[in-house]
C-alpha cells in the first residue's frame, strides 16, 4: 500500500525532492570554501562572479530566477531548480546529446554550458514541444515508436527540431549525419530517422 | 567541479588583465564543449574562468585586402555557413566532419584549435604526458602518435581544423602577455610537442589569448579527408589536408598536413616533394601518401594508422585536385 501512496504522490516524500535537497546542502558547504585567488591580478569586482548569485534565465518563454554558483551548469539549473527534467545528465562532456536544449534557436548541450553564460539568452527545453498539442517532432516520435528505454529521446527530439528548423527539406542521409551528436544505447536510430523523415514529408496526420 | 571565479571581459584588454601568468590558475572559456567536461572531471581545476564570448571584436567572419579574418569565438556553424569561405573547401569539409550540430553550434574556431588532447590517459587523470610517456608506451596506445613519439608526449593533437588551416597558410593573432603586445603566429609554428608538465601543446603563454584566425587568399585547391571509425561522432583515426597550387596541369607548390598522427599537426615535406612538378593522378597521389608515412614510428598497437594516414593523404590530394568527390 505504501507503494501506491508513493505513486499517488501522497507520501509527502519523493526521490527527486530528496535529491534536490541534498544538492542544496552540498552547494552550501562548498560555498564556505570559495577560492580566494592568490595571484596578484585581482579582478574588478563588477566583472567577476565569485559566489552564489541570483540570475534570471529565460526558459520556454518565461523569466525564471535561479540561484547559481559559477560552476552550476545550465542543465543543473533547469533540472534541479526549474524542475524541467526532460534534458538528461548522461555524459559529463556532452557527447551523448541527451542534454540537448535550444539556446537562441540552436541545439546545444546544456551539460557543457554554464548557467551564468545563458543569462539573457532564450532557452527552450523539450518540455516546450509537448503539451496538449505537441509539436510535429514528438508526435512523429510517438507515431513511429522512436524510443525504447526513452532516456535519449528528449535530446533526440530537440536535436531533430533544431536540425529540421535549419534544413526543412533534409534528406535521410543529411538527417543521419546531422544527428551525429546524439547517441542511443538501445540502438533505435532507424525509428528516429523514420520519424524525422515523416516530419519532412508533412507529419503523421 | 571545483568552484571558480567567473569573469566576463568586454574588451581584449580586460581579458588580458584577468589572465594569470601561471598555468592552471586561469582558463579561457569559449564554447565550453571541451573545458567544462575537463573541469567536471577535475582534470583542469582553475581558480578563475574567463569567458571571452562577450568580446564583440572576437566574433564574425570578415574580408581583408588579402584574406579572410575569423574571430576566435565565431561558432563553427557560422564559419561553415559563411560564403566568404566557399573557396576554402578544406575548412568547410573539416567542420562538416565534426557533424554533431551541438558541437558545431556551441564550439568556436579558436576553441577548436586550442582544445586539449583526447588521449585516454590524460582524460582519466594520468597527466598530459601520462607518467612521462610510460603509461602510453606500455599500455593501450592504439589511438596514439605514429610520428614524433620518442619523447614523453605520445598523444595526438585533437584539432580537426588545424591541418586544413595550416595547409592553407593560416595564422593566428595572439595578444598578451602585456596589454599592447600582439603578434601574428603562423599556425604551422603555433603547436609544439611538450617536453615536461609545465608545457602545453601550443606556444601560448598562460596570459596570452588567440583572438583571430587569418586565412590568406592564395588561390589554392584544398581538401580535408578524415578516416573515421564508422559514421559516429568520434575523432578521426587519421586525417590529412592538402592545399595545391596547380597551373598547366602541374602541381607548382603543395602543402600536405597530417592530423591525428603526432602530438602536433604534421606538415609532410616528403609528401610535398613527391608531388611538386608532377600532374595529379591516382599514382602520384598514392606515392605522396606512401612518402608521407615512410618514416612513421608506430608504437606497439598503432601500426595500422600508417596505412590510414597514407590513404588520407592520397584521398585529400585527389579531392583537392577535383579528381575525386566524396567525404563531406
Amino acid at each position: 500500500m505504501k507503494d501506491q501512496e508513493h505513486q499517488n504522490g501522497k507520501s509527502g516524500f519523493n526521490r527527486r525532492d530528496f535529491l534536490r535537497g541534498s544538492g542544496a546542502a552540498a552547494a552550501a558547504t562548498a560555498l564556505a570554501t570559495a577560492p580566494q585567488l592568490a595571484f596578484a591580478q585581482a579582478a574588478d569586482d563588477k566583472k567577476v562572479v565569485r559566489d552564489q548569485t541570483t540570475i534570471t534565465l529565460n526558459v520556454n518563454g518565461g523569466d525564471h530566477k535561479v540561484i547559481v554558483e559559477p560552476r552550476t551548469t545550465l542543465l543543473e539549473a533547469i533540472r534541479y531548480q526549474l524542475k524541467l527534467t526532460g534534458a538528461k545528465p548522461v555524459s559529463p562532456d556532452g557527447v551523448a546529446g541527451a542534454a540537448t536544449v535550444l539556446v537562441d534557436g540552436k541545439a546545444m548541450n546544456a551539460d557543457t554550458l554554464l548557467a551564468l553564460e545563458c543569462a539573457g539568452k532564450k532557452v527552450r527545453t523539450v518540455e516546450s514541444l509537448g503539451g496538449e498539442k505537441p509539436d510535429a517532432v514528438p508526435a512523429a516520435f510517438v507515431h513511429n515508436d522512436a524510443q525504447q528505454c526513452g532516456f535519449c529521446t528528449p535530446g533526440f527530439v530537440v536535436a531533430v527540431r533544431a536540425f529540421l528548423n535549419a534544413h526543412p527539406q533534409a534528406t535521410e542521409a543529411e538527417i543521419r549525419h546531422g544527428l551525429n551528436g546524439n547517441i542511443c544505447r538501445c540502438g533505435t536510430y532507424a525509428n528516429v530517422i523514420q520519424a524525422a523523415m515523416e516530419v519532412v514529408k508533412g507529419g503523421s496526420k | 567541479m571545483k568552484n571558480f571565479e567567473y569573469a566576463v571581459p568586454r574588451t581584449e584588454a580586460e581579458a588580458l588583465g584577468l589572465l594569470s601568468r601561471e598555468w592552471g590558475e586561469t582558463e579561457i572559456l569559449a564554447g565550453g564543449t571541451d573545458l567544462v567536461g575537463l573541469m567536471k572531471k577535475m582534470i583542469v581545476t582553475p581558480d578563475r574562468v574567463v569567458n571571452i564570448k562577450e568580446i564583440p571584436t572576437l566574433r564574425g567572419v570578415s574580408e581583408t585586402a588579402d584574406g579572410i579574418l575569423i574571430g576566435a569565438v565565431t561558432p563553427l556553424d557560422e564559419v561553415l555557413d559563411s560564403p566568404l569561405l566557399d573557396d576554402f573547401p578544406a575548412v568547410k569539409q573539416a567542420i562538416r566532419g565534426i557533424s554533431s550540430i551541438q558541437l558545431q553550434a556551441q564550439g568556436t574556431i579558436g576553441g577548436e584549435l586550442c582544445q586539449r588532447p583526447q588521449c585516454w590517459y590524460y582524460r582519466n587523470g594520468g597527466g598530459l604526458l601520462a607518467d612521462r610517456g610510460k603509461l602510453v608506451a606500455s599500455g593501450d596506445n592504439r589511438y596514439h602518435a605514429i610520428f614524433n613519439n620518442s619523447g614523453p608526449a605520445k598523444f595526438v593533437h585533437p584539432s580537426r581544423l588545424a591541418p586544413a588551416l595550416i595547409a592553407l597558410g593560416a595564422a593566428v593573432r595572439v595578444i598578451g602577455p602585456k596589454q599592447d603586445q600582439e603578434s601574428l603566429v603562423p599556425l604551422a609554428e603555433f603547436y609544439r610537442v611538450p617536453r615536461d608538465d609545465n608545457q602545453r601543446e601550443t606556444v601560448l603563454a598562460p596570459s596570452q589569448l588567440v583572438t583571430h584566425v587569418y586565412v590568406p587568399w592564395l588561390n589554392l585547391h584544398s581538401a580535408t579527408y578524415e578516416v573515421r571509425h564508422g559514421e559516429g561522432p568520434d575523432y578521426p583515426l587519421a586525417a590529412a589536408a592538402a592545399a595545391l597550387e596547380i597551373s598547366g596541369g602541374v602541381v607548382r607548390e603543395a602543402r600536405i598536413v597530417l592530423g591525428h598522427v603526432a602530438p602536433t599537426p604534421l606538415v609532410s615535406g616528403d609528401a610535398r616533394n613527391a608531388l611538386v612538378g608532377r600532374s595529379v593522378d591516382a599514382n602520384t597521389a598514392e606515392s605522396a601518401g606512401a612518402a608521407a608515412v615512410a618514416h612513421a614510428t608506430p608504437l606497439s598497437h598503432n601500426g595500422y594508422k600508417a596505412q590510414l594516414a597514407k590513404t588520407a593523404v592520397k584521398r585529400a590530394i585527389l579531392l583537392a585536385a577535383g579528381l575525386e568527390t566524396g567525404g563531406f
